[in-house]
Parts: C-alpha cells; sequence; structure tokens
C-alpha cells in the first residue's frame, strides 16, 4: 500500500509496511498515484496513454524510478504478517503505571475528563502504602522488563507530593533489589509549583507535563480556579522557572487541549512559545456530544488548514534560526520503535494501567471509574488476566477500520478509551480521532521531508 | 534519481527480527494522555 498526498509544493509518497518516504516530482507523482501492484518493468501503455506525447520521456524516465524502488521493496512493498504470538502476547507483562495519587484537583476545568478530579467519585489522595503496594505490584507484574515507568496523575498530582516522594524513595531502593529501572514522570496544573517542589521534580521526573492551553483567554475560559477565576497569571510564571531550570537533557512538554471554541490553535501553540516553551503540545479535547465544545466531524476541514497553518508556521520559525516543537509532528523516520510496538500499540490495559488512590486498577487513565472494566487492586494483588487478555488482543490487525489504513504503522490503531467512549467498544475506531491523527502524520511526514530536502 | 528523492530508505518488516523487546515507553505516558501517537516514540535499543 502506498499513500501518496502532497503539501506546501512537496509531493510525497509514503510506502505503508516498509515505512520508505519518497518525494516526487509532478510527473512521478501522477504516475505512482494510478499504478497498483504487481508492477511491471515497463510502463503499461494504458498508463502512459493519459500523458501527454511531451511527457513520454519523463513518463518513462519516473517509471523506470519507480520501478526500481519497488523492486528494493520500498515502495508497494508487501505487508507480512507476523506470528499471532508476537501481536498479541499472552499475559503480557505490566510494565507502566498510571498512579492517581489524587483524585482531587485544586482547578476546576470546564473540559474535564476526570470530572475535576474525582473521576465521578469521592475526592481522595492515595496515601504512601498504597503507592508502595503499587510499585510492588508492577514489579511483581513487569517480569523480565528492566525498564518501569510511573506517571503521577490526577486529580492534581501536586496535591499528594508526600506520597510521589514516598513513592519515588521506594521505587528507588526496590529497583536496585529487583534489577529494575524506574523512569518517573509527573502530570501537572501548577498550581502547586514553589522552589522546593520545582527542584524535586527536576531532580526525579524524566518528563514534566504542564497543563496550560495557551493565550490567556482561551485557558482561562477553560481552566477555571475554584472560585471560578482564570489560572493563566496562577501558573505561568512557576512553568516558566520549572523549565528555565531544568536540565535540557531531561524531557517536559508544555500540554494544552484545543477545543471546537478555539480552532485557530496555532495562536495557542504561538502563545506557549513566546511565553518561553520549545517543547508544546497542544491536542484535541476529548468531550461529550453536545457539550458545546466537542470537535465535530463538520470541524475537520477548519482543522486540517490549522494543522497546515502550524507545519508552515514552524518552518518559517526555523528559518530565522529559531525553534520549538510541537508533539504530534514528532515522527521518527529512522529510529522509531519497532514493528511490533506498532502493531500493538499504546499497551493499555496490558502493560500500561491506571492505579485509583484506592488501590484499584483500570485499564488507563481514561477508563478510571468504568466499572465493567475494573480490573483488580493492588492491595490485595488481584489483576484480571481476563480483561488484560482482551486489550492485548486488539491491534492493528483486530480493528477493522486499521487494517487497509495508510497510518496504521504510526498511530498503532488509535486510543481504546476514545473508542470505547464514542462507541461502546474499544476494538471500533473512534473516526474523527482517526481523521485527526492522519492529518497530524502527513504533517509530520511534510516537515521530515522538508527538513531532509533543504539539506541537498 | 531524476524524478524522485528518497527521504528515508527504512525498513519495518526488518525491525520484526529485533523487535518486540517491550522496554520501550509507553506512548500514552510521553505527553499526550488522551491521544494516541506511537511512531513518535524511540526505540530503546537504539538510544
Amino acid at each position: 500500500m502506498v499513500h501518496c498526498f502532497e503539501q506546501g509544493g512537496i509531493r510525497l509518497a509514503l510506502d505503508v509496511a516498509s515505512g520508505a518516504v519518497h518525494a516526487l516530482d509532478p510527473i512521478a507523482y501522477r504516475l505512482c498515484a494510478m499504478l497498483t501492484p504487481p508492477l511491471t518493468e515497463n510502463c503499461p501503455d494504458n498508463l502512459a496513454a493519459q500523458f501527454t506525447p511531451q511527457e513520454a520521456d519523463a513518463v518513462r524516465e519516473a517509471y523506470a524510478e519507480l520501478y526500481s524502488l519497488y523492486q528494493e521493496g520500498l515502495l508497494f512493498s508487501e505487508e507480512e504478517l507476523l506470528p499471532e504470538a508476537l501481536i498479541k502476547p499472552a499475559d503480557s507483562p505490566v510494565k507502566a503505571l498510571c498512579l492517581h495519587v489524587s483524585h482531587d484537583c485544586n482547578l476546576r476545568c470546564r473540559y474535564c475528563f476526570a470530572q475535576t478530579g474525582d473521576f465521578g467519585t469521592v475526592r481522595s489522595l492515595m496515601d504512601a502504602d498504597t503507592a508502595k503496594k503499587a510499585i510492588d505490584f508492577v514489579i511483581e507484574r513487569s517480569g523480565q522488563r528492566r525498564n518501569i515507568e510511573i506517571d503521577f496523575f490526577g486529580g492534581e498530582p501536586l496535591m499528594a507530593m508526600d506520597t510521589v516522594r514516598a513513592a519515588v524513595e521506594y521505587a528507588r531502593e526496590q529497583e536496585k533489589i529487583h534489577g529494575k529501572q524506574f523512569r518517573f514522570t509527573i502530570t501537572t496544573n501548577g498550581v502547586l509549583l514553589d522552589d522546593d517542589t520545582i527542584d524535586y521534580l527536576n531532580r526525579e521526573m524524566s518528563n514534566v507535563v504542564l497543563s496550560l492551553d495557551g493565550r490567556r483567554s482561551v485557558n482561562d475560559d477553560m481552566r477555571k480556579t475554584v472560585a471560578g477565576g482564570g489560572s493563566y497569571d496562577v501558573v505561568l510564571p512557576k512553568m516558566q522557572k520549572l523549565v528555565r531550570q531544568r536540565d535540557p537533557e531531561k524531557d517536559y512538554y508544555v500540554r494544552g487541549t484545543y477545543t471546537a471554541k478555539n480552532l485557530d490553535f496555532v495562536e495557542d501553540v504561538l502563545s506557549l512559545y513566546r511565553a518561553g516553551f520549545e517543547q508544546i503540545s497542544v491536542e484535541p479535547v476529548s468531550a461529550p456530544d453536545g457539550c458545546g465544545y466537542e470537535i465535530k466531524e463538520s470541524d475537520l476541514p477548519r482543522i486540517r488548514e490549522e494543522y497546515h497553518k502550524l507545519a508552515q508556521t514552524m518552518i518559517e520559525i526555523r528559518q530565522k534560526g529559531e525553534w520549538f516543537n510541537f508533539f504530534h509532528f514528532n515522527v521518527d523516520l529512522e529510529q522509531g520503535p519497532c514493528v511490533i510496538k506498532r502493531l500493538r500499540g499504546c499497551g493499555a490495559g496490558c502493560e500500561y494501567v491506571a492505579v485509583t488512590p484506592e488501590g484499584d486498577i483500570y485499564p488507563c487513565h481514561q477508563f478510571v471509574g468504568e466499572k465493567d472494566y475494573y480490573m483488580g487492586n493492588v492491595k490485595d494483588g488481584s489483576f484480571s488476566r481476563e480483561q488484560a487478555r482482551e486489550f492485548a488482543g486488539v491491534n492493528v490487525y483486530t480493528r477493522p477500520a486499521c487494517r487497509d489504513c495508510w497510518a496504521k504503522f504510526y498511530c498503532s490503531g488509535g486510543c481504546s478509551a476514545a473508542n470505547f467512549h464514542a462507541h461502546g467498544r474499544i476494538d471500533q475506531s473512534y473516526e474523527i480521532g482517526c481523521e485527526l491523527e492522519k492529518m497530524r502524520l502527513e504533517c509530520a511526514l511534510y516537515l521530515a521531508a522538508h527538513d531532509s530536502l533543504k539539506n541537498e | 534519481m531524476k524524478h524522485i528523492k528518497t527521504i528515508n530508505k527504512s525498513n519495518l518488516k526488518k525491525t520484526a527480527a529485533h523487535g518486540g523487546c517491550g522496554e520501550c515507553q509507553t506512548s500514552c505516558q510521553s505527553a499526550c494522555k488522551t491521544s494516541c501517537t506511537v511512531a513518535n516514540q524511540k526505540c530503546e535499543k537504539r538510544r
């Protein structure tokens, strides 16, 4: 399968099975879009006849080049089905936790999928003992995996900093005993960042995700304080300080959300950039139909324009010698993940689970509170292997919409939670999410191609 | 080549041979938490 598209004057062909990417001139592009495998050594007459006599030589040359790439396995290459055991791992190890140390929050964001922090249950904080039990659980379940990830999440995790510190200290002790390596990340709204906490997070967390939406007006329309005021001026200086003091070798992202109310979100990305942030992620809201700010199918053409504008703006900024990174336009064409990872996807419900303040286990943070998806509890060590197998069994080959999609090895089947919220089942793709993903991937491939071509 | 410039010659199919170690970062832990992009993750063996 080959996906051809044109953006910013560059015509690209992505060979889906190999991952090879080619930039084509207009003749080769037109020709490539007409071809279906298997290719013959000479250009079929019926295709050549669709060009003018003046183009005949160029068509012959372009076809020879396309055929040469086909022979090398870099165009119209065949997909090789992998053994089922690789794609559907039985009893997959658990190696990543979303640790909900707080089901409470000191903001009242209107779009919060955690229903302003409590996930529709009671406001609560995880105690240190439960956090340690969660660490024990993941060590025990991680099998041969060496790298274990803990993301401190909420609600707002800084409201439970004692638990965060206790969990980190305990994990550091245990990793030596069990031959593991823990990596910690945290997702915070920044309200409680003080000098001591900034030092701690910059020392212990390999990635800090800071939630801020962009322009003050956009942020404050959604991200409200408990008293109902805007949060922008409360958190911005604290986030700026954290990033200024952070080791440049360590990751951080300022992560915003766009909704149907700010489809001009390039302005929000640029607002974050001008505020001094270089690692930026601004993502579509997860919101129920009818809320008034959800992304609708009718918004997609406008959003496509906006992503294209963002890609072009990034090129212009980089041409001026400045730089920022947009998370969803990252694509590592040379050293990205292996095909097995790409087939399996995010690992929710099997290698990645969420743990609530009470120790309850769910397939991921977006399933928390869904009673049918309760998987067990770290305090008594219960864990539903049946549920885990259901999630491990879902991949790009079992999701009907993914099988013939050109983007399957990049999004890896999308988000089970988004599918569940849209259709009530994890294997039926959330169509709007798919379209957004494909837009972003085209932009990512375009930027990679632009970078590569400008260096020639 | 005159009409085509290859941007990258990666071959995903070859990664099946050494892949699947499971040591790489879980994609949703990286920044998103609400969307899924796996291809922007790093291979742990090539860090």
